[in-house]
């Protein structure tokens, strides 16, 4: 045996079916509900095969009501089993924003510590599939402006299959978005990958001129503007958030303290965002660390379109990030 | 409405239901003196009217079944055994408070007794329940989660999507509505198409029957008759309890929406006096047992007014706490 990791090619999809796999074997109490899980094997068929081996008790197929199967998460999650609950896509979730924001979110807190809430909720998140305006936006940001929560944006192999347990060992309700366009990822993971911490953010690329700031669906177009630029000696950072809530604003500060410039890329939509945030804990820490002003890369404020070309110009892509990072870096303090 | 056969009525019983609805009065009253009074502030809900509901039902549950209940849910609290005092001191806030003061009238939640809410959305509770029970029947535990929610919630997604999931999943939920004729002030048949709820759980394969809930005796009866079928595996029961609020809506309802010829004649029927001059029919109750009834009673909310008073707040450094759990508890 060389002393080497083994490494095996695997996809996101079927790194999250690992995690899910491991999560129902390791602990009797997980289980696994929402729409379309178990006999179809999930609507972008994370969840297939699960069924066979584990059964219908525990890969629990619902009807179409996000708000009861939600609500009955919590609930399930008070009684003292480990609910995984499925939502197909983020749009749908919205049907079940009062059990997540008045029940999930508040009732450690109404309750004076007394009932805490040990739930999963994954769900699909994000454009680029021609899904047009109910089945595409990235909403992410939206869910971590939310106390009593967490939210979690896995965007590489490692974290897809490592965030799930993590996120079940918690006390509290967490959130993890899958974004649609990361199930066929294809890439290289250790054969023994397991799970991974989810407090704090991760460089992805080390640079020196500018911070690119990124999470999710983002995170691979900004890697490659990354590269682009490095032809033209701009030497680019990119820091994958990973977790939107609680947000790791240390690593914000010190990327941005290191490099003095920051492009923040957000597939979620400009006004009132996760991106608007980032900038303002940067304004706060580290504004005289600045070498010009902050840019950001979002997405046009419209409903998620259907035809290709105009979805394509509705989310952040390569060539605007890029031209994003040419221009601050141009920019004197 | 179905006519559970009346059990034959023990003294010690019969003086502990009695007792229990006059708490509830009587706690509610000094509530309403304490609300004018500027102690107890936000939303207040009185229960006045409706209480044989909660202590006929209560009765039945066992001290390891759950309750889910509204923003209406002082009674419940009470009967269900969480105490006098730490219910009060929750109202004024204190972090003596059965929920730390954290959630006040609306929201009062007790880990010892398995009260799970105090939900001031509407309908919101009732997936709550049915995740109850799915880890229950899961766990292969033999518990009953019982789900209180008024009339009102019938209107919502979350009832019809519940009552569907704990059908379809066979779980052991009692619901338990109050219809009270009114949703805040919206009366039932200007609010649905459908007003004889029975037939919504019916639409769900659901047994259901209404019951008299201004009779403690016959909600008891009901609601003994539904728990031992849902504890036996009989899947969720539905009982519609057909009662009355004789007070307003909440501390700001000028009650325009209703006659007092109505409210009258409802009062006509409250379960209290009721109660009590059958038990003097019966020869259970003389006229001495009930004003010593009153004194015991009037001395418990004497020491829950002063538990709460004596009470301290919570220092403001400890505003953020249990927004997440401080120790990992799994």
């Amino acid at each position: 045996m060389s002393g080497e990791t083994q490494k095996i090619r695997t996809t996101y999809r079927e790194a999250i079916r690992a995690a899910l796999r491991e999560a129902l074997q390791r602990d009797e109490r997980v289980f696994l509900m929402g729409e379309d899980v178990g006999r179809y094997g999930g609507c972008f068929a994370v969840s297939k095969g699960l069924l066979e081996e584990f059964g219908p008790e525990r890969i629990r197929d619902t009807p179409l009501s996000e708000s009861a199967f939600v609500g009955a998460g919590i609930g399930a999650a008070m009684g003292g089993v480990r609910p995984i609950v499925e939502i197909m896509t983020v749009n749908f979730s919205l049907l079940a924003l009062d059990q997540i924001m008045n029940n999930a979110a508040t009732i450690l807190h109404m309750s004076g510590g007394q009932f805490n809430i040990p739930l999963v909720i994954r769900m699909t998140t994000g454009a680029g599939r021609q899904l047009a305006a109910q089945h595409s936006h990235s909403l992410d940001g939206w869910y971590a402006h939310i106390p009593g929560i967490k939210v979690l944006t896995p965007a590489t192999l490692e974290d897809a299959r490592g965030m799930l347990w993590t996120a079940l060992e918690d006390p509290d309700p967490v959130l993890i978005f899958e974004h649609g366009s990361l199930y066929n990822l294809e890439e290289e993971l250790a054969a023994d990958a397991g799970p991974v911490g989810i407090s704090k953010a991760a460089v992805r690329r080390p640079g020196t001129d500018v911070s690119l700031i990124t999470y999710g669906g983002t995170l691979g177009k900004t890697l490659q503007a990354a590269q682009e630029v490095a032809a033209e000696a701009i030497s680019a950072e990119v820091v994958d958030l990973r977790t939107l809530r609680p947000l790791d604003t240390v690593a914000i500060v010190e990327t941005v303290a290191k490099t003095h410039r920051a492009v923040i890329v957000d597939e979620g939509w400009r006004s009132g965002s996760i991106s608007a945030e980032i900038m303002a804990r940067i304004m706060e820490n580290v504004f005289y660390e600045l070498d010009a002003p902050v840019a950001r890369v979002c997405s046009v404020e419209v409903p998620m379109p259907y035809p290709k070309h105009l979805e394509d110009a509705a989310i952040p892509q390569v060539a605007g990030i890029v031209a994003a990072i040419q221009r601050v870096v141009r920019k004197r303090g | 409405m179905m006519q559970d056969p009346k059990p034959i009525l023990e003294r010690e019983h019969a003086f502990h239901l009695l007792y229990q609805m006059l708490l509830i009065r009587r706690f509610e009253e000094k509530c309403v003196e304490l609300y004018s009074a500027t102690n107890i502030r936000g939303f207040l809900h009185l229960y006045i009217g409706e209480e044989a509901v909660a202590v006929g039902a209560m009765q039945v549950l066992q001290s390891d079944d759950a309750i889910v209940a509204t923003y209406r849910e002082h009674g419940h609290a009470l009967t269900r055994g969480v105490s006098a005092g730490a219910i009060m001191a929750e109202m004024y806030g204190k972090v003596q408070g059965c929920s730390r003061g954290r959630g006040g009238s609306m929201h009062i939640f007790d880990a010892a007794t398995r009260f799970y809410g105090g939900n001031a959305i509407v309908g919101g509770g009732l997936p709550l329940a049915v995740g109850l029970a799915l880890a229950d029947k899961m766990q292969g535990r033999n518990r009953v989660t019982a789900c209180f929610f008024g009339e009102g919630a019938v209107a919502e997604g979350e009832f019809h999507e519940s009552m569907n999931l704990a059908a379809l999943w066979n779980l052991p939920v009692l619901f338990c509505c109050e219809n009270n004729l009114y949703a805040m002030g919206t009366a039932l048949e200007r609010s649905e198409s459908e007003t004889d709820l029975c037939l919504k759980a019916a639409a769900f394969e659901i047994p259901a029957w209404p019951v008299d809930g201004m009779d403690v005796i016959a909600v008891e009866a009901a609601a003994k008759r539904a728990t031992n079928a849902v504890r036996s595996g009989g899947g969720p029961h539905f009982l519609e309890f057909r009662t009355y609020r004789f007070r307003a809506h909440s501390m700001y309802d000028p009650e325009l929406y209703r006659t007092k010829e109505e409210v009258e004649a409802w009062k006509k029927r409250d379960p209290i006096p009721n109660f009590a001059a059958s038990l003097k029919e019966q020869g259970l109750l003389k006229d001495e047992d009930l004003a010593r009834m009153e004194e015991e009673v009037a001395a418990e909310i004497t020491r829950a007014v002063e538990f709460a008073e004596a009470g301290t707040w919570e220092p403001v450094e400890e505003l953020t706490r249990f927004v997440y759990s401080e120790e990992p508890k799994r």
